[in-house]
């Protein structure tokens, strides 16, 4: 019974969204600095870097949380890729893709892409890969990235079992075509199309899937040399890889860590050279400890607190009130103290990763996102003071150090308000116990939310979270004006008025407040003395293939 | 007042205890010893007891304990903890849950001699007015699980047999219970912020431990030609448990308890920072050292303070601790 | 001593079926685990099925550990949530364990015995002061302090050790998180060892061993030390069993992937085979160690005898 004095939390349920890019931090001990060194700049030595186990088996559709991501990342190359440096859908492995309507679309794939062990990648490559990723039969968690492709509902029914076994909307039209039809309007639909779950798969996949799943293999610059569970993932360079990123380094070894510190100390200790998520507790001493080997890049994730709508003390008619608390917080304080620059005071509902073009417009949010505590209580009051009285925030607190901020903003609530215990802490201890009171509709007051992007688009920031019934509308917000003005932008072929309709959406946000933005967050790492061009991409994740070691 | 009995004389039928060679050799020597104790404590009786009451040994304790100064400067510091328990505001006049940002991590300063935590809140309140919370899960964490081991081991050893067999397995299934496994079912339900709940999980995991420790005591103890000795003339079980084993098997119970009471506190800080344990806005030594312990490279002020609080807690126990069993241990005297 | 042997190896059959039934109800009571694995989006229901059928999760709780059960008799644990076999979770992370906790348990009986004894014959004396000083700090300073300090000091300052163990997980890096594992139940021992041997030091056989003209460190070692080690061994044999599943912190201060890790992962992710299958290993380690115990009363004290 001596039990734990004090477990730090380990990533739980790391999870697409924001639970997982905070628990980032796992990985294992190096082989790391010394041993293995080689290299010396030309483009053969091998880097350690931190990892945490991940929690699905690596199949692309079935990846939904950073660590896998970061494999599949390595491994694969799909139709579009993301600009590491500015988020843009760059054609990879499409020739092109092309649609009149924004519905029905012919894709080229490039020829000459192999995979790894050889196979030529085609058109069916992509769509047998989609097919198996739809199909209910395999279970996958990504299985709704496809689900704008016509015929997703036969394959993937709410109930039931499925009446097909391929979805109708996907047709091989040639060695290198095939046709998408989609069951609406979505114009930047090809830009979703850099996302994992869209990767090809090779036959070996369908052929043996238990020995691919030991050894994934992929078409990416990099190719899985072994892979031990739980322990350690050995990738080296792929010497025939074609692409135009091929790998400046020898190859990576994944190490799985079981906390963020022991990767960092590691780090500090010349055991590992690079740890793809600094510590909180360590975010203080991080520039004197590491210097200029410490990376702090912008990332597409926004931390909100949401509000439940089904509840009548937070709901309907209670925009002051949400915005009273949105006043009350003091973002500029909690980031500079608590995340010392790691994180940004939001004023939107998206990500600066969007870039001006794609649709991050700082102010959005206006006043209301000012901390302002005597303005905050004169609203609060208007709105009949709090429900009851009092207040909870409530999150997981297994995964991140999401204990640290909700106490700081409910204690600068607390400091608006003028009362001591009026907000207090609701910490729920497992990341399933939250989701499922979560989906069992049982909040009280304003939870924790937040969003990890699966691709740098304004549309994936808005849609699943407050779209009516959207996927992860946690607090089941439900506007008409909202809702008509995404379908708008979505319907729109010209990206810049589809961008500004989806600004038009965000503005509802503002008057609403169905969730209040707190802040950005960025991607932080430390590498070691032997690397060198190490950046980190949007998704936070860092851009091995251009790493240099020696 | 009856004057103390006589100093003990260095003779071995005052002390019948262990008096056999560890070889364990003889029943001569045992019969003897078996005499020896029946004669020395008929004339001990005697001698002693001036007004002709029987004295026990548990009296003589208390006798013994008040002239000890180890007792009295543990029973003087935990008084003072109770006091500052129940009344925080007598020696501190800030608020323990106000706290301001812009002082992270912040040194002393004048009204705040201990600086400040991660969150801007004062050290110095928050250190006082956590031991209530502390205090309490500690000592009653620790009375019950030494009260509801002690029991179950003490049975179970003195008994044996069948009794033994079904406490100790019994004491088996608890011990396997992980406690984050246990404290995320059994406190995840509970919404009430006392402490209560925290204290009965506690107990509810903490016993088996006790409980062994306890029982292996008991047999010990049950050897000793003395019980030997008591259960031919006939005592009752009761009496034997009370005036022969329970005295002789105490310390180690003692031991173990006052430093678990120290881990108990801790404990407490486990499950807080799970999220079952103390809700929020309760203020607790455990909290407040789990919070400190991340920080120890930055802000080693916000660690030193709770965990000293803590330490002299736990000292004034394990010198009371100290006290008793020596008090308990005729051949001190 | 064969038969009661015996006996005790019989009572461990109901011990596991109850000590698994519990930990089963335990794991279901934390809830459903499938929408975790969803992260933040609603998991969509129909995938939800599926996973849950596969997991055996939409039977009645009775059919689950009855199936359960059925598969461990089979040698099949299950498997964790990553396709991972239970059972190859447990032949890692198991051993590393065991080296580690062996490594504890041998550091808190050699020094927290020696400590203990010293203490106990110099009592009073500065040296016994000292050490309840150390004992304090022990119990009050967090494992993680302790161990992230003493990490920091040997693996980074001053570079003597890894900061981290490697997969391998040999005795040699195991060595430092072994002393921090140890640290609490040193303090244990020692005050045991301590308070045995203040009582026993006054015991007429060690006076009549004296007397006889033995040597100190005989009398010591021979008569005083061996009859003040049943608290003692009772203590470690409570402690195995804590030390190998509540190892957590320092196995992820030192990123070491045992049991404790393990379980940690298993529970908080709700995840039914890895924790009932860990935790009945450990309640056999830790009946197994209670029987060792028990045994060596009867050869430290030659009076207890087991029929």
């Amino acid at each position: 019974m001596r039990g734990v004095t004090q477990a730090r939390p380990q990533a739980a349920g790391r999870a697409r969204r924001f639970a997982c890019a905070a628990a980032v931090a796992l990985a294992a001990t190096g082989c790391g600095g010394g041993g293995n060194g080689g290299g010396g700049g030309d483009g053969t030595g091998i880097l350690s870097s931190s990892w945490g186990d991940p929690q699905n088996p690596l199949e692309p559709a079935n990846t939904n949380e950073v660590q896998g991501g970061k494999v599949l990342d390595m491994i694969f190359r799909g139709l579009k890729r993301y600009d590491p440096e500015t988020g843009e859908a760059k054609n990879m492995l499409a020739e092109k893709i092309e649609s009149d309507d924004s519905q029905n679309f012919t894709v080229t794939v490039k020829k000459g892409w192999k995979f790894s062990n050889g196979e030529p990648v085609t058109a069916k490559s992509f769509v047998d890969a989609w097919n198996y990723g739809a199909h209910l039969d395999n279970a996958q968690k990504n299985a709704y990235f496809f689900e704008y492709i016509e015929g997703y509902d036969e394959v993937h029914p709410e109930e039931g079992d499925p009446s097909a076994k391929t979805l109708s909307g996907l047709k091989v039209t040639g060695g290198q075509t095939f046709t998408v039809k989609l069951n609406q309007k979505f114009s930047t639909w090809p830009e979703t199309l850099g996302y994992n779950a869209f990767a090809p798969l090779p036959k070996a996949f369908f052929d043996d899937h238990d020995a691919w799943v030991k050894k994934p293999v992929g078409n990416g610059p990099y190719q899985v040399e072994s892979y031990q569970k739980g322990s350690v993932m050995k990738l080296r360079k792929w010497e025939d890889y074609k692409g135009p990123d091929k790998a400046r380094n020898g190859g990576v070894d994944l190490k799985v860590y079981t906390d963020n510190n022991a990767a960092y100390t590691d780090l500090l200790s010349g055991n590992l050279d690079l740890a793809d998520d600094i510590p909180a507790a360590q975010l203080k001493n991080v520039e004197s400890d590491l210097g200029d080997r410490y990376i702090n890049e912008p990332a597409g994730i926004i931390q909100t607190l949401a509000f439940p709508f089904y509840d009548k003390g937070w709901g309907e008619g209670k925009e002051k009130l949400r915005q009273g608390i949105s006043r009350a917080i003091d973002r500029e304080k909690i980031t500079e103290q608590i995340y010392h620059g790691t994180r940004t005071p939001a004023s939107d509902w998206t990500s600066p990763v969007l870039g001006e073009k794609g649709g991050y417009q700082a102010g959005i949010c206006g006043e209301f996102c000012d901390y302002d505590p005597k303005a905050a209580k004169k609203l609060i009051d208007e709105a009949g003071g709090l429900p009851g009285g009092r207040m909870t925030l409530t999150s997981n607190v297994d995964t991140g150090s999401h204990r640290v901020w909700l106490d700081a903003a409910c204690n600068s609530i607390n400091n608006a308000l003028g009362k001591d215990k009026a907000c207090t802490v609701n910490p729920v201890g497992t990341f399933a116990d939250y989701r499922n009171q979560i989906g069992d509709e049982r909040m009280t007051g304003p939870f924790r939310a937040g969003w990890q992007m699966d691709y740098p688009l304004i549309q994936n920031f808005l849609q699943p979270l407050y779209y009516t019934n959207a996927s992860s509308n946690d607090g089941k917000w439900s506007n008409k004006e909202f809702d008509k003005l995404v379908d708008e932008a979505n319907a729109e072929r010209d990206t810049e008025k589809a961008v500004r309709k989806f600004q038009d959406a965000e503005k509802v946000l503002a008057e609403q407040m169905p969730a209040i933005p707190l802040w950005y967050q960025n991607g932080s790492a430390g590498f070691s003395e032997r690397l060198t061009d190490v950046k980190l991409n949007p998704f936070s994740v860092p851009v091995y293939d251009q790493i240099k070691v020696g | 007042m009856p004057e103390p009995p006589p100093p003990a004389q260095p003779s071995p039928p005052q002390n019948p205890h262990e008096a056999v060679a560890p070889t364990g050799s003889g029943g001569a020597a045992d019969l003897a010893m078996t005499e020896a104790e029946t004669l020395e404590g008929g004339g001990r009786t005697a001698a002693g007891n001036v007004h002709n009451k029987p004295r026990s040994l548990w009296s003589d304790a208390w006798r013994e304990l008040r002239r000890n100064p180890v007792f009295i400067i543990s029973a003087a510091l935990i008084l003072f903890l109770v006091v500052i328990s129940l009344w925080p505001q007598l020696i501190v006049s800030t608020n323990p849950l106000h706290c301001e940002l812009a002082k992270s991590q912040a040194g002393r300063e004048p009204g705040h001699p201990f600086g400040f935590d991660t969150q801007g809140c004062d050290v110095y309140a928050r250190t006082v007015y956590g031991a209530r919370a502390s205090v309490t899960v500690g000592i009653c964490a620790t009375l019950g699980v030494a009260l509801l081991g002690s029991l179950v081991g003490g049975l179970a050893g003195f008994f044996g047999g069948w009794a033994d067999a079904l406490l100790s397995r019994a004491a088996d299934i608890f011990f396997g219970i992980p406690v984050i496994l246990g404290g995320l079912v059994f406190l995840s339900v509970v919404t009430s912020s006392t402490v209560w709940p925290v204290v009965g999980f506690i107990v509810l995991l903490g016993w088996p431990q006790i409980a062994r420790i306890a029982r292996g005591a008991v047999i010990t103890a049950k050897q000793h030609d003395y019980v030997q000795a008591a259960r031919a003339l006939g005592a009752s079980n009761g009496r034997m448990l009370l005036r022969h084993v329970a005295p002789n098997a105490v310390a180690p119970v003692i031991v173990v308890a006052t430093i678990a009471l120290g881990t108990y506190i801790a404990l407490e800080a486990t499950l807080s920072f799970l999220g079952v344990g103390l809700r929020p806005p309760t203020v607790s030594w455990g909290i407040d050292i789990s919070n400190a312990a991340a920080q120890i490279r930055n802000a080693p002020h916000m660690l030193l303070w709770p965990a000293g609080a803590l330490s002299l807690t736990v000292l004034a126990f394990i010198m009371l601790g100290d006290a008793v069993r020596d008090a308990l241990d005729p051949k001190l005297r | 001593m064969g038969r009661y042997v015996i006996r005790r190896l019989l009572q461990m059959i109901p011990v596991f079926i109850g000590s698994t039934f519990l930990i089963f109800i335990m794991v279901y009571a934390l809830g459903d685990p499938v929408a975790a694995l969803f992260g933040d989006r609603a998991p969509d229901p129909a995938t939800a099925a599926r996973i849950r059928a596969e997991l055996y999760l939409d039977q009645p709780l009775w059919k689950q550990y009855l199936h359960y059960m059925g598969q461990i008799f089979r040698g099949d644990f299950g498997t964790a949530f990553n396709g991972q076999p239970v059972l190859d979770l447990m032949v890692t992370a198991f051993p590393i364990t065991i080296r580690l906790t062996l490594i504890a348990v041998v550091i808190e009986m050699i020094i927290g015995i020696v400590l203990g004894v010293v203490s106990g014959l110099r009592r009073g004396r500065s040296v016994d002061t000292t050490l309840l000083f150390l004992t304090l700090i022990v119990i009050s300073v967090p494992t993680f302090v302790t161990g992230y300090l003493l990490q920091f000091l040997f693996g980074v300052k001053w570079g003597i050790v890894r900061p981290s163990v490697s997969t391998d997980a040999t005795f040699g890096e195991l060595l430092l998180p072994g002393v921090v594992l140890a640290l609490v139940s040193l303090a244990y021992v020692t005050r045991l060892t301590r308070t045995s041997i203040v009582e026993n030091v006054r015991g007429d056989y060690v006076r009549t061993a004296r007397a006889k003209g033995l040597p100190r460190r005989r009398v010591i070692v021979r008569h005083l030390l061996r009859n003040s080690l049943i608290p003692v061994v009772t203590f470690i044999g409570t402690d195995i069993g804590a030390l190998m599943g509540g190892a957590i912190v320092t196995e992820r201060i030192f990123n070491i992937h045992g049991v404790g890790f393990q379980l940690y992962q298993g529970i908080l992710r709700n995840n039914a085979p890895t924790v009932v299958g860990f935790v009945t290993v450990l309640v056999i380690v830790f009946l197994l160690a209670n029987l060792i115990v028990d045994l060596l009363y009867a050869v430290l004290d030659p009076r207890i005898r087991y029929a």
